[in-house]
C-alpha cells in the first residue's frame, strides 16, 4: 500500500503540474484587467496545435516551439486589438464575455485548420519511464514540472520586481490612478494578453506529448487551470501553481483510495470548500472592499 | 373581389394538387440524417457524412434509385441527444423525409427511438450498444457490430489464451459505459472472473492511479473498453508503470489515429475491429474483400485515411438503397418490411442476414481479432 500511495502522489503531482502551468496563464490578464480570460485553454491550445504543425512541416522541435510560441503571442495581441480594445471601459462581464466569444472564434478556426483528430506531440526526451523507487514517472511530465517552476519564477519576479510590471498591476488596482501616473493602460492591456498568449502557448507545448491535443483540448485545460487558479487565488501566480499540484494530487488520491469514478467529484467539493472559507482563494490577497 | 375571387383560389389549389401529382414519379427520394459531424465523438461523425455523401453523389450519377435522385437532408447534433431528438423531428416534419439514416453515438439513436417509432420511418442507426435492437423495436436497424460483440470476441480470445482473471478499465462516455455493461454481463459465460473494475474521465490526462491500483492486483490482462484519446492515455501509462499484462481495447479505436498517439507503447495490443483494417490480408476467397477495398480505394481517393465509422455509414445506406429498389419506391411501410427482409447483404462490417428477431443482422465473424505489430493490424487466428 505505502509503494501505491507514493506512485498516486507521483501521478498527482504530474497531473496538478499540467493544471499549474495552464492556470498560471490566468494571472497576468487578471492583474492587469480584473478580467478572467476564458480564451486562456485557446492559447494552450493554439501553442501546441501550432507547433504539432510546424513540426509536422519539417521544422525541427525547438524551433517550432518558439515559432508557435511567437504565433501564439501575435494572436493574442491581434485579439486583444481587434476584440478587446473596441470594448476598451467597458464592465469586466462584458470583457469576459467577450473573451467567451473569442475561444468559440478560436475553436472554430482551429477546427477548419486542423481537422477533428488528435494530434501527440513527440516527448522532448524520449519515453523511457524513470523510476522513483517503486513510481514512475515519464521524462515529460520533469518537463512540465520544470516549466512551471521556471514559468511562475519569471512571471512573479516580472510582477514584484520590474517597473513595467508594478505598472501592470497597478492597472488592476486602480485604472485611473494608474493613468494619472503617466501608465499607458491601454499599452498594459496588450502587454499582458501578448504575454498571456505566450505562457498558455508554453504550456501547451509542454503538456502536449502527456495530454495530446485537438482543436476542442483547450476547453478541459482551461477549466481545470481556471479551477487551478482561483484555488490558489487568482492573480498570484504562485497560488496557481499550489492549487494545480494540490487539484491534481486530490484528484490521485481520490481515484487511487477512494473511487476512481467519484475522483473529479472529490477534487471540486474541494474547491467548494476552499471558496467557501476562502473566497479569495488559498494566497489570494486579502482586499478589503471599500463601501 | 373576394367574392368573385374564391373559385380561382379552388382552381389554383386544384392545379396545384395535379401539379404535384404530375411531379410525384420524379421526385428525389430524401433521406434524413443526423450525424456527430462535431464535438468529442466527430472522429465516428465526420467519416459517415463524408460517405453518405460520397455515395448518394455516385449513386445520382448513375441515375439515381429507380430513376428517381436521392436528395440527401443533414443535421450535425454535435453528439447532444437533446439537439438530435429536434433534428429528428424537423426530418419527419418540416423536411419529409421517406427514410433515416444516422444516429452516431448510442445516446443520440436512443433519444431519437421514440419519435421514429411514433411517426413510423424506417431508420437505420449507426452506433454501437446492443440496447437499440433488443428488444427489437418495429422501426429501428442498426450496422454496426454490437458492444456485446466485441466483449464475446474478446472472451474467446481470452479463453484461447488460458486467462481468466482480468482488470476493467473504462470511461465515462456513453460507449465505455454499455461496454462495461456488456463486460461484467458475460464474463460468467466465459468462466472470467473481473478482479478490478476502474474508470476514468473521457478528457483526463493520467490513468496511472488506476493502473497502479490494477498492477497491486491479480489479474491477467487488462480490458480498456473507450474511444478518443483516453485509451491511448491507458495504453501509453501502462507501458510507463512497466505492466506487461496483455492488454485488450474495444473496437473504438481501431483506428490509425490510436496507433499514432499511443507509438510504440501500442505494439501487442489487441482488439476486435472490423475487416476493413486488414482488408489487404484478407484470404482472396474472402467474399468482403472486393467491398472493402473498393470502399477503402474510392473513400481514400477523396478523403484520405479510410475509417470503419465510414463504413457503418456505406452499409446502412446500400441497404436502404437496396430495400427501396426491392420495394419498388418509398413507401414507408413496405421499405421497413424489405430492410427487414435484407439476407446475404454483403457490406463493409460484415454479411448481413436480417429478420424480424434481428435487426442488424451480424454474427461474430464480422469481428476479426487483431494485434498491433509494427506499427499496424495483424489478423490473430
Amino acid at each position: 500500500m505505502p509503494e501505491q500511495l507514493f506512485q498516486f502522489l507521483v501521478t498527482g503531482v504530474t497531473v496538478g503540474s499540467i493544471y499549474a502551468l495552464v492556470g498560471l496563464g490566468f494571472a497576468l490578464i487578471y492583474n492587469a484587467s480584473d478580467v478572467v480570460n476564458f480564451a486562456q485553454g485557446e492559447f494552450v491550445m493554439l501553442g501546441a496545435m501550432t507547433a504539432i504543425a510546424l513540426l509536422g512541416a519539417g521544422l525541427p522541435l525547438p524551433l517550432a516551439a518558439v515559432a508557435a510560441t511567437l504565433l501564439t503571442v501575435l494572436i493574442g495581441l491581434l485579439l486583444e486589438r481587434f476584440a478587446i480594445e473596441p470594448a476598451f471601459g467597458a464592465s469586466v462581464v462584458t470583457t469576459i464575455i467577450i473573451t467567451i466569444g473569442a475561444a468559440i472564434l478560436v475553436r472554430g478556426i482551429a477546427l477548419l485548420l486542423w481537422g477533428k483528430d488528435f494530434h501527440a506531440l513527440p516527448s522532448f526526451s524520449g519515453d523511457a519511464p524513470l523510476h522513483l523507487g517503486s513510481a514512475t514517472l515519464l521524462p515529460q511530465s520533469l518537463w512540465v514540472l520544470g516549466g512551471a517552476v521556471v514559468l511562475v519564477t519569471l512571471v512573479h519576479t516580472f510582477l514584484n520586481h520590474t517597473l513595467l510590471g508594478k505598472a501592470l498591476l497597478a492597472c488592476s488596482f486602480n485604472r485611473a490612478a494608474a493613468q494619472l501616473v503617466g501608465i499607458n493602460v491601454r499599452v498594459m492591456l496588450r502587454l499582458a494578453y501578448g504575454l498571456s498568449a505566450g505562457l498558455g502557448a508554453l504550456a501547451g507545448i509542454l503538456i502536449a506529448p502527456i495530454t495530446f491535443s485537438s482543436y476542442e483540448a483547450g476547453v478541459m485545460l482551461g477549466l481545470k487551470g481556471f479551477s487551478a487558479a482561483i484555488v490558489g487565488g487568482i492573480g498570484n501566480p504562485m497560488g496557481a501553481v499550489a492549487g494545480g499540484l494540490l487539484l491534481g494530487v486530490l484528484e490521485a488520491l481520490g481515484a487511487g483510495l477512494i473511487s476512481s469514478g467519484y475522483k473529479d467529484a472529490i477534487a471540486f467539493l474541494f474547491v467548494l470548500m476552499v471558496l467557501f472559507f476562502e473566497p479569495t482563494g488559498l494566497f489570494g490577497h486579502k482586499v478589503a472592499e471599500r463601501v | 373581389m373576394m367574392k368573385s375571387g374564391w373559385w380561382k383560389n379552388i382552381l389554383a389549389a386544384s392545379l396545384l394538387l395535379i401539379g404535384a401529382h404530375s411531379v410525384g414519379a420524379a421526385e428525389p427520394i430524401r433521406i434524413g440524417s443526423f450525424l456527430t459531424v462535431t464535438g468529442p465523438a466527430s472522429f465516428l461523425g465526420d467519416p459517415e457524412l463524408k460517405t453518405l455523401q460520397m455515395y448518394v453523389e455516385d449513386i445520382n450519377a448513375k441515375g439515381g434509385v429507380k430513376g428517381r435522385k436521392i436528395e440527401l437532408i443533414h443535421y450535425d447534433t454535435g453528439g447532444n441527444a437533446k439537439d438530435a431528438v429536434n433534428f429528428v423531428k424537423r426530418l419527419i416534419k418540416n423536411d419529409n423525409v421517406d427514410l433515416i439514416i444516422g444516429g452516431t453515438t448510442t445516446g443520440d439513436t436512443m433519444a431519437v427511438i421514440p419519435d421514429v417509432e411514433k411517426e413510423g420511418i424506417p431508420f437505420i442507426s449507426l452506433a454501437g450498444a446492443v440496447e437499440i435492437i433488443e428488444p427489437v423495436k418495429k422501426w429501428v436497424f442498426k450496422t454496426p457490430h454490437t458492444d456485446r460483440m466485441a466483449v464475446a470476441k474478446i472472451y474467446e480470445d481470452l479463453r484461447k489464451r488460458g486467462l481468466t482473471k482480468v482488470a476493467l478499465i473504462t470511461g465515462d462516455g456513453g460507449f465505455d459505459k454499455s461496454g462495461r455493461e456488456q463486460l461484467l454481463k458475460l464474463a460468467p459465460q466465459y468462466g472470467i472472473t473481473i478482479v478490478v473494475d476502474e474508470s476514468y474521465g473521457n478528457k483526463d490526462s493520467d490513468m496511472t492511479a488506476q493502473l497502479t491500483k490494477i498492477r497491486a492486483s491479480e489479474a491477467q490482462a487488462i480490458i480498456n473498453f473507450g474511444f478518443g484519446q483516453a485509451p491511448a492515455i491507458v495504453t501509453r501509462n501502462i507501458k510507463q508503470l512497466g505492466i506487461t499484462l496483455p492488454l485488450y481495447q474495444s473496437h473504438g479505436v481501431a483506428s490509425k489515429t490510436f496507433i499514432d498517439l499511443a507509438g510504440d507503447a501500442a505494439e501487442g495490443v489487441r482488439m476486435p475491429a472490423a475487416a476493413l483494417v486488414i482488408a489487404e490480408q484478407l484470404p482472396d476467397a474472402n467474399p468482403q474483400k472486393p467491398v472493402l477495398l473498393a470502399y477503402k480505394k474510392q473513400y481514400e481517393a477523396k478523403h484520405g485515411p479510410v475509417s470503419t465509422f465510414g463504413g457503418y455509414a456505406y452499409d446502412g445506406l446500400m441497404i436502404a438503397v437496396e430495400a427501396i429498389q426491392r420495394a419498388g419506391g418509398a413507401d414507408k411501410a413496405k421499405v421497413r418490411d424489405e430492410i427487414e427482409k435484407t439476407q446475404g447483404f454483403i457490406g463493409n462490417t460484415g454479411v448481413f442476414n436480417m429478420s424480424p428477431q434481428d435487426h442488424m443482422g451480424l454474427n461474430l465473424d464480422a469481428f476479426k481479432m487483431v494485434e498491433i505489430r509494427g506499427g499496424s493490424w495483424k489478423i490473430v487466428e
